[in-house]
């Protein structure tokens, strides 16, 4: 009776973000006709390798991201275990070590990482949100004693040329076809297996997936090695793709993950989301950028419409309720309603 | 269980309610008194090796370094203890610093105190944003400042396109507030102690600072006590803005040179501090006082690694090992504080 309960709660949230999605897909048409309207450049095959090419790896790590928002966990290391596995490739190669040696010592880091994450936040049964922001600079640290001031950039051109040329006889760039082979594969995991249905529940309730017998710690901590995994990878992409190994690869990016998926749809409580919003946010976020860059608009500037988005992805589902209610009453100088406003709701305790 | 005890009035009943009065008082002062230790040790080692870690510029030189976080560090204290959290306030330095330090270009004779308002003004209309909208829409604090924290930046660096605030233009008056002082301690420093001692007692003595500790107890709890929860949460948000917003023009002060980066990251370096400082980052407990220590103690690292002549390289693990340290050694104190309490209450049943 309980998973009754559970499967009607689970497909209510999947219908929710299904319309979720379908204004995510108006918005990416949006987008592109805006792109198309505003620069001849933008429907062009260069300008799609650009676009690819440059968000790649932001969209590789909010894939994993995602998992975890949905299990109810955050995991705002994510930048940096690229910049520190991007060290560690610089560090390694100014060795004259072999370069496949280098990428198992940089998987094997990136799954270190991601471990200690999931320790932290499972057994010793720490908050993710405290616990990340620790390793964020715990792990970039990692990078500044690996790599100090220098800068790494005698990679093989056999490698770097990930960031010019796209796979041979297509204009995808490598790190975009990465990015899709991951994201069919995490969606799989998400929307049709077992482990996939008990990230929704224990982001839904942690407890009453536990008490339905899910290894919940087991499962988070999987998720957190495999976001290290996976950001370690991007970590070798970047390094690859700018042809440069230095401490501050990729600072600050684990907030534009963060926003690519709330943006997706993903409650940042936990338990709602799908691998098809994200993606879909993930283009919008690329095209978006992409079409303002093309404008003349201040590229550092586009901050402004992405923040802006972010607001109308977490006032939208509200707006009917707000809605409804009319003004609240504390406006009018009496105690109100207010929801549990905690910064990750479901992860309370 | 209360049967029993009102049974027994007298000594066997009476002892555990005081041993768990004791504890729970323990818990309080080992929260601030846990950090305060962590940074005498840490001061008497480093002092230990390096005697001139204590010497009069040194300690200006920490002290300075430290008033823009501890400042920081009391507003996003109020945030959190509501079971919120406040990532905006670095952009809302970064947009303050600019507009209120570059009015000295186009204005050379504009008095210092209007520079300040024009930074608070400005700290206190974004955290009012913040605010209306964590309160009114009653959506998550953290999507809504990450948001915020966007946009605000992105409004910065559109007014200061590729132009920055340069020394030249500031007045001497200006630049010597951080460095003004008394026995080689910044007045800037007193001043900054003295608001964060004011913030300290409103949270612990005041009504409306309490309910904050209510509020990010148990928000549902809080509201059916008929506490004015969205008024307060708005309340907390203005004035973490606010301080944000005045921090914006110390750090002008301090640095001179403002270009659109200025308080870039500032929001994560903040809330190690806060937590470090023994703040829980999911609400309802910490002080003050605790988060100031907590900027103070991350900012003598700093000028500890200089003064050992230790990289400055080691400087961001260090800091971020100490906060995965901090809640860890946290959690497990009050692991074993759950664990005596609930000894000494079952002592109560049998």
């Amino acid at each position: 009776m309980e998973r009754d309960l559970l499967t009607r709660r689970l497909s209510g949230a999947a219908r929710a973000s299904l319309r979720w999605e379908t204004g995510l897909g108006l918005l990416v048409v949006a987008i592109v006709i805006f792109g198309a309207a505003t620069s001849p450049q933008f429907l062009t095959s260069t300008n799609f390798f650009n676009t690819g090419v440059s968000s790649g790896e932001i969209a590789i790590m909010a894939l994993p991201m995602t998992l975890i928002v949905i299990s109810g966990e955050i995991d705002l290391s994510v930048a940096s275990i690229l910049g520190m596995s991007s060290a560690l490739l610089g560090f390694l190669w100014a060795r004259h070590w072999p370069m496949p040696a280098i990428f198992v010592m940089v998987a094997l880091l990136g799954i270190v990482a991601g471990l200690i994450n999931g320790l932290l936040v499972t057994r010793v049964g720490l908050p993710s949100l405290a616990v990340t922001i620790g390793t964020l600079a715990l792990y970039r640290g990692v990078a500044l004693i690996l790599l100090g001031p220098n800068t790494i950039s005698n990679f093989p051109a056999s490698y770097t040329n990930i960031g010019i040329n796209p796979l041979p006889g297509t204009q995808i760039p490598y790190n975009v076809a990465i990015f899709v082979v991951l994201a069919v594969i995490f969606g799989i995991v998400l929307h049709f297996t077992a482990t996939g249905r008990s990230i929704y529940a224990m982001g839904a309730s942690p407890d009453a997936a536990l008490f339905a017998g899910i290894r919940v710690k087991r499962v988070k901590t999987m998720l957190y090695v495999a976001s290290g995994l996976v950001c370690a990878l991007a970590g070798v992409l970047w390094t690859f793709r700018l042809a440069t190994a230095v401490q501050n690869n990729g600072l600050g990016l684990e907030l534009d993950v963060v926003a690519i998926v709330l943006l997706g749809g993903v409650s940042i409580f936990g338990g709602k989301g799908s691998m098809a919003g994200v993606v879909l946010a993930v283009i919008a976020f690329a095209a978006l950028q992409n079409a303002l860059l093309l404008t003349n608009f201040n590229q550092e500037a586009t901050g402004i419409v992405i923040g802006a988005l972010l607001l109308v992805s977490v006032f939208a589902p509200n707006a009917a309720a707000l809605w409804r209610r009319g003004l609240p009453r504390w406006a009018r100088g009496r105690p109100g309603r207010t929801a549990p406003s905690s910064p990750l709701g479901a992860l309370h305790d | 269980m209360t049967s029993t005890v009102t049974e027994r009035p007298d000594s066997p009943g009476a002892a555990p309610g005081a041993g768990s009065r004791r504890l729970t008082e323990r818990v309080f002062r080992i929260r601030e008194s846990g950090i305060i230790a962590v940074f005498l040790v840490f001061v008497a080692v480093t002092t230990a090796i390096h005697p001139s870690f204590l010497n009069e510029q040194n300690i200006q030189f920490l002290l300075v370094n430290t008033v823009v976080y501890a400042l920081l560090a009391l507003g996003e204290t109020m945030v959190v203890i509501s079971r919120n959290v406040d990532l905006s306030i670095g952009s809302v330095l970064g947009l303050s610093a600019y507009v209120s330090a570059g009015l000295f270009g186009p204005h050379p004779g504009i008095p210092v105190p209007v520079v300040f308002l024009v930074g608070l003004g400005i700290g206190l209309a974004c955290g009012m944003a913040n605010g209306l909208m964590v309160a009114l829409g009653r959506v998550p604090s953290l999507v809504v400042t990450l948001a915020t924290l966007y946009i605000i930046r992105g409004i910065d660096i559109l007014i200061v396109g590729g132009n920055e605030v340069t020394a030249q233009t500031l007045p001497n008056s200006f630049i010597n507030i951080p460095r003004a002082g008394v026995l080689g301690v910044p007045y800037l420093a007193i001043a900054v102690a003295v608001v964060i001692g004011i913030g300290a007692y409103y949270l612990r003595s005041f009504r409306s600072g309490r309910e904050l500790y209510a509020i990010g107890s148990n928000p549902e709890a809080a509201r059916l006590a008929g506490i004015p929860t969205g008024r307060r949460i708005f309340t907390a948000f203005t004035v973490s803005g606010g301080i944000a917003g005045v921090a914006g023009v110390l750090w002008a002060a301090q640095y001179q040179t403002v270009d659109s980066t200025a308080g870039t990251g500032y929001e994560l370096t903040v809330i190690s501090a806060v937590v470090v400082g023994g703040v829980a980052i999911f609400g309802g407990s910490g002080s003050a006082v605790g988060a100031a220590i907590g900027a103070l103690l991350l900012s003598s690292i700093t000028s500890a690694l200089n003064v050992l002549g230790i990289s400055q390289l080691w400087l961001e693990a260090i800091s971020g090992f100490l906060l995965l340290l901090a809640i860890t050694l946290d959690r497990v104190i009050s692991l074993r504080l759950q664990a005596a309490l609930r000894r000494r209450s079952s002592g109560v049943g049998t």
